[in-house]
């Protein structure tokens, strides 16, 4: 009987411990709704179709609707969701041919022996902390870019419309390129396992009709993987889109206009978030917070949806739930 | 008399046009092009590799290169005020982290023991799986947020230990719940059974048997976990605050300084100063090298768990 009560007591504590993340998730969704309350009633429908950003801090207080504002500060979040979608569309662009072939070389056409190392670097990649890609783009990347990629594609592709001059360096081809180096790990580290996953008797059916690597892979490969292949661009999307402090750094702070070539500077929502809280004290009103408070929320509800349908294809998938985690 | 007949036939094939199947020149142009196919694609897998690779390398290789010809005894063991050095960063970084491992290990372990041993597959479960997933999508700086309004402004905590540690240890949370519930599920049925056969309790049954098999597997996700809290930034800047002075060890209400944010305040990004940009480029170096350690080690605990 003592025995009986002890597994009791055991049950009910460790089942307390999963608990927690319940009570996290229901605590982060109220403080954030309750916290951007103002801004919800203030801004309104202007919060999502306005592309200015400007406090006002020199403006009167005013009370509006019984919150407390400042006269002439106007709170938009296009510009910022624009340059999140951009750059993350470019990231995908990048990415997602660069990741799958990767997952192609480690596992179809590799040699054995590099099999190891290689997955690795890869798997070593995801693991480097965002803010030393920020260093380094901001360093290496941006400067790159400005001297030697961005001239050339200026110089060569401008009838093109999104690449005329002038070229800035840290800015929307920066933060894409930055991110698809983020999200390579992801896509491919998850489509790897998927690859390896193929049946035996496939590959013997299409040696024995004389295919070549590539037919094998366009037909047999690729299709046996097409669940958790989209499922991991899709967490690779999630992942991008809610990335701050790489993008932070090589994005180029732009606030109140819009890119017009994909040289412009630009600034995505999470960035923006990270690098504003500290001129964000200084309103008096407390509206600058309360509204990049509403942009959180905004973040959260695109990348909770966006980050259940990529888990719920990848693991509809043939993955292991490690490689699940390690990402 | 053989070889005149063979070539006779020869001729008059040829003077027929009367062609071997390999020798249509549809099928040959065919083949040639599933050949050049073949062969432009055998070159696809092995770009992407060198696109990615080449930037991996090119950052280990210049925060290793800068990282050796700033390092110095003073610079790791000076106080940040001045920009001497980066002491009470390495040390305000292990205390964050040792706070939080503190909150979350206990939490997220006995998560994943509730799930593997008292209820697969229950409706909890799978709600606990569900919003796992979720939390582990939040992007860090939504985390932080949510930890500067609730823990520093609404609870009055302040900048703080305490509030950085907590908001770390969400992050952390989903990663260990999974991976303690996933190696304690791997642990074989025989082994319940015997246990069970034996007459142990559930109690004795997870302490002394299934926890054991389980802890390499366990301790690789605790350390997956902590290597993603030491690089972790944007859920720090509005919890922790900065200090260029030794963390006090209060909980509440007193700034510690942390590598990630000296690599992001004081990289040319944010700071003219090269004696600023030197610190930051030393702790990036620092930080590199203690990810990766613990990357690898978590690895190699990864392949022992895969081989239960």
């Amino acid at each position: 009987m003592q025995h009986r009560s002890a597994d009791k007591i055991y049950k009910y504590v460790t089942a307390m411990g999963g608990g927690n993340a319940l009570l996290f998730i229901f605590v982060i969704g109220a403080i954030l709704v309750i916290f951007s309350y103002p801004s919800l009633v203030v801004n309104g429908l202007h919060f999502f179709s306005s592309i200015t950003w400007n406090p006002h801090l020199s403006g009167e207080m005013i009370t509006m609707n019984g919150i407390k504002t400042i006269s002439g500060a106007s709170y938009g979040m296009v510009v910022f969701a624009v340059g999140t979608l951009i750059s993350s569309a470019l990231a995908l662009l990048f990415g997602v041919p660069i990741g799958l072939g990767v997952a192609i070389f480690l596992s179809q056409t590799a040699p054995k022996k590099v099999t190891a190392p290689i997955s690795f670097l890869v798997e070593m990649m995801a693991g480097i902390p965002s803010v030393i890609y920020g260093f380094w783009g901001f360093i290496v990347l941006g400067p790159f870019l400005l001297n030697v990629v961005e001239p050339g594609l200026a110089a060569h592709l401008s009838f093109i419309p999104f690449f005329n001059p002038p070229v800035y360096g840290y800015g929307l081809l920066a933060s894409g390129m930055i991110l698809a180096l983020m999200i390579v790990p992801i896509i491919a580290s998850i489509s790897r396992d998927a690859m390896l996953q193929t049946p035996k008797e496939l590959k013997e059916g299409a040696v024995a009709l004389g295919l070549t690597k590539w037919e094998f892979i366009r037909s047999m490969v690729l299709p046996f993987a097409k669940t958790s292949i989209i499922g991991s661009i899709i967490l690779g999307l999630g992942r991008s889109l809610g990335e701050t402090m790489a993008v932070a750094m090589v994005a180029g702070g732009a606030v109140n206009y819009l890119p017009h070539t994909f040289f412009y500077s630009t600034n995505t929502m999470a960035a923006f978030m990270a690098l504003s809280m500290d001129s964000a004290f200084t309103d008096p009103s407390g509206m600058f917070i309360s509204a990049l408070v509403e942009l959180a929320l905004v973040l959260m509800i695109i990348t909770t949806t966006v980050n259940v349908i990529a888990r719920a294809l990848v693991k509809r998938g043939f993955i292991s739930s490690e490689t699940v985690i390690k990402i | 008399m053989k070889k005149y007949k063979e070539n006779t036939f020869n001729v008059i094939d040829q003077q027929q046009s009367i062609l071997q199947p390999w020798q249509d020149p549809r099928v040959l142009s065919r083949y040639r092009t599933r050949k050049l196919k073949n062969s432009l694609f055998k070159i696809f897998p092995i770009v992407s590799l060198l696109a990615i690779l080449y930037p991996l390398l090119d950052i280990l290789y210049m925060f290793a290169y800068k990282g050796v010809q700033v390092i110095s005894f003073t610079r790791l063991t000076g106080l940040t005020s001045g920009y001497v050095g980066l002491a009470n960063e390495i040390v305000g970084t292990f205390f964050l982290i040792a706070l939080s491992s503190a909150i979350v290990i206990p939490m997220g372990v006995s998560g994943g023991i509730y799930m593997a041993e008292f209820s697969r597959k229950s409706k909890y479960t799978e709600m606990v799986h569900f919003v796992i997933d979720i939390l582990a999508g939040v992007p860090s700086i939504v985390l932080g947020y949510a930890g500067y309004l609730l823990l520093v402004l609404y609870l009055g905590c302040g900048f703080s230990a305490l509030a950085g540690a907590i908001t770390l240890s969400v992050l952390m949370l989903p990663y260990i719940i999974r991976t303690t519930e996933l190696s304690l599920n791997r642990v074989p049925t025989s082994i319940r059974e015997a246990a069970t056969a034996l007459g142990c309790t559930k109690t004795t049954m997870i302490n002394r048997l299934t926890l054991r098999f389980a802890l390499p597997g366990i301790l690789t996700g605790i350390l997956l976990a902590i290597s993603i809290a030491f690089g972790e930034t944007a859920a720090l800047l509005f919890t922790t605050g900065a200090s260029d002075y030794m963390p006090t060890g209060a909980l509440c209400n007193s700034q510690v300084g942390y590598l990630t944010y000296a690599i992001f305040q004081f990289s040319p990004f944010q700071s003219p100063f090269a004696s600023a940009n030197n610190l930051a480029y030393l702790a990036a170096f620092l930080l590199i090298i203690i990810v990766l350690s613990i990357n690898i080690i978590a690895r190699i605990g990864l392949r022992r768990l895969s081989k239960i």
